[in-house]
């Protein structure tokens, strides 16, 4: 339990040192209140008469020409901070001879990664409730209307998938900082699977969707749903994807479904769409959820694995 | 397996796919010994090693590091054996205090205990001026007397340097090993991997000799050198150039002289084990003189050389 704890500590006090971390909570910051400004300023327009949840519009509202919404953003930069925190979590202290010296030490050296892990974690969940309290803070100042009881714990339940979120990139990092020597491979690795999934995999969603099912003006109303089932499924494979579905459906109550295609479907055919309690909302978004964790921990224990059996090697 | 040894392994091999590393090795160590590996690039040394520390794990064969086994109780072997790997590296960012306290703390001790060995070690290596120094601005002979600090701070029974010396100056070098050498003094059992055969002579009580992943022969340099040269038989060195008769007669008879040897200004005994006492008894009974006995004596690199002449 001493090492882990003390790796913890040590790590914990070096991202806050690091002036990675420092550039890092500067961009986060200051893009976050940029993006909430504007989404104080066009929120009227977006909310039209309803006044439920006006709160949570703060986080999804975009501007008119600057489609970038506090979620968004939060969605790209997450990523960012996660393989941030995990790159070089195991390589960097390879390369530099510490790793030999370290496990020497009388620690497991499953210590050594879980302490790194969890201080990345707690980083991770300071950067994102700091930034998310921040905004908050910053948008009730603007509109004036104080969010209900049912917002607050809407608001903790993003919080939490955040964190969630940000772990999934943050383990994969540090399995490609465990399987790579060098810290420019796995920080070029990981961004490069980042791109893939986040710009990439709903293109090749598409593709394959609409060469299984082709849909037109035509098609029947079936059909486009079971596109649009397959597509969605495919397009899960991406993590973002699952935040994206997760994060949605727990800032807009009125999320009946995670795809926006069966809502539309849903309001052409009569159904009002009117707003889900906190816990129906998280059934709907329940798969996401385990998705994301089952990753998170199959990422980290492909890590484990490999880190516990290697060779200590000083050169 | 007996713990009259501190180190001891049992037919220990590792392979790296076809490639044999290190090949049935069976190394006893024995307390409050120096004992020197060597051998070239690539013999199993460094190997060895880190099967010892647990660093790696055997492919067949066992290692106990005073009765426990480093791949089942990694924490015991580590608590009580120190590690200088052969590219030590340090937190650059951090000081050479800060760097020495994270490992006192990692060894689970309490915060004021620390402080006064990391005051205490840093003087033994003669680094106090440069406690407070971050350790990205240290020379290489700076930051291996760091990391030897790095080994003591932990007070270990058995210490186990990689290449110590290596890419250090002579006068670095000297001081290195000045402060090994201390260490053995205090009970600590030392291993030593290096190619300065020099160096592993001025300090090592033992040697043993690696060649393509075995060990081909080990003890201490003289017993190496007499295996090598004089199959294994004693020369005794008599500085009387024209012995009498008598005298002969007397030292032939003493149990286990094989042959007596006449050169330019001396005579040579050779035995089967070290008969220098009976001689020199012999020598005062018969002649009434005290003479200096000599046992001849081996350098290191002749012995090692010849090795790997054989091999």
């Amino acid at each position: 339990m001493t090492g882990f704890k003390e790796v913890f500590w040590k790590e914990l006090a070096d991202n806050f040192n690091s002036k990675r971390f420092i550039i890092l909570f500067m961009l986060v910051y200051l893009a976050g209140i940029a993006t909430i400004y504007i989404a104080a300023q066009n929120i009227r327009s977006s909310v039209g008469e309803s006044t439920d949840f006006v709160f949570l519009h703060l986080f999804i509202v975009s501007g008119s020409n600057i489609p970038f919404s506090f979620l968004l953003f939060l969605s790209i930069f997450i990523p960012i901070v996660g393989i941030a925190l995990g790159f070089d979590a195991i390589n960097s202290e390879r390369t530099s001879g510490n790793l030999s010296r370290l496990l020497t030490q009388p620690l497991y050296r499953d210590d050594v990664i879980n302490g790194k892990f969890l201080a990345g974690v707690v980083m991770l969940s300071i950067l994102i409730i700091s930034v998310v309290t921040l905004v908050a803070g910053l948008g009730l100042r603007m509109i004036g209307v104080p969010p209900e009881a049912e917002e607050v714990l809407r608001i903790f339940a993003f919080i939490f998938v955040s964190i969630l979120y940000g772990a999934f990139w943050m383990s994969l990092s540090v399995l490609f900082s465990v399987l790579f020597r060098k810290t420019a491979t796995s920080a070029l690795a990981s961004i490069a699977v980042w791109l893939f999934l986040f710009l990439f995999m709903t293109l090749i969603a598409g593709l394959i969707a609409s060469s299984v099912i082709p849909v037109d003006q035509n098609s029947t109303v079936e059909e486009v749903a079971s596109f649009d089932t397959l597509y969605r499924n495919i397009s899960r494979i991406s993590p973002s994807n699952l935040y994206g579905e997760s994060v949605q459906a727990i800032l807009l109550p009125q999320m009946g479904s995670t795809s926006p295609t069966m809502m539309m479907i849903g309001i052409y055919s009569g159904l009002n769409p009117t707003p889900l309690p906190l816990g129906q909302s998280l059934i709907i978004v329940w798969p996401q959820l385990v998705s994301l964790l089952a990753i998170t921990a199959i990422c980290f224990a492909i890590a484990y694995i490999k880190f516990m059996r290697e060779e200590i090697r000083s050169t | 397996m007996t713990n009259d040894f501190v180190i001891e392994t049992r037919n220990l091999s590792r392979s790296y796919g076809k490639f044999v590393a290190v090949d049935n090795l069976n190394l006893q160590i024995a307390e409050g010994e120096i004992f020197g590996l060597l051998g070239p690039n690539g013999a199993g040394k460094t190997t060895s090693i880190l099967m010892i520390m647990g660093l790696s794990e055997p492919t067949a064969g066992t290692v106990r590091v005073c009765g426990y086994d480093p791949a089942r109780e990694p924490v015991k072997v580590k608590r009580i054996a120190g590690y200088l790997p052969e590219k030590v590296g340090f937190y650059d960012d951090l000081t050479a205090k800060e760097n020495l306290e994270y490992t006192g703390r990692l060894n689970g001790f309490k915060d004021k205990i620390i402080a006064a060995k990391v005051a205490e070690v840093l003087e033994e290596v003669g680094l106090s001026p440069a406690s407070d120094q971050l350790v990205g601005k240290f020379s290489h002979g700076m930051k291996q007397r760091l990391g030897i600090a790095d080994v003591m701070i932990k007070s270990p029974k058995i210490a186990v340097f990689d290449e110590p010396t290596s890419g250090i100056d002579p006068e670095g070098t000297e001081q290195v090993l000045s402060i090994i050498k201390n260490m053995a003094k205090q009970k600590v059992t030392v291993v030593i991997s290096s190619h300065q055969l020099h160096q592993v002579q001025k300090i090592c009580t033992q040697v043993g000799i690696f060649s393509k992943g075995k060990l081909v022969a080990s003890g201490s340099v003289d017993k190496l050198g007499r295996e090598a040269f004089r199959k294994g038989k004693f020369n005794i060195i008599l500085p009387i150039s024209q012995p009498t008769d008598k005298l002969l007669e007397n030292i032939r008879s003493i149990e286990g002289v094989v042959d007596i040897n006449c050169v330019r200004d001396a005579t040579v005994i050779t035995a089967s084990e070290d008969v220098s006492k009976q001689v020199e008894n012999a020598v005062a009974s018969t002649t009434g003189l005290k003479v200096q006995m000599k046992v001849e004596e081996f350098e290191l690199e002749k012995v090692y050389m010849e090795y790997f002449k054989e091999s």
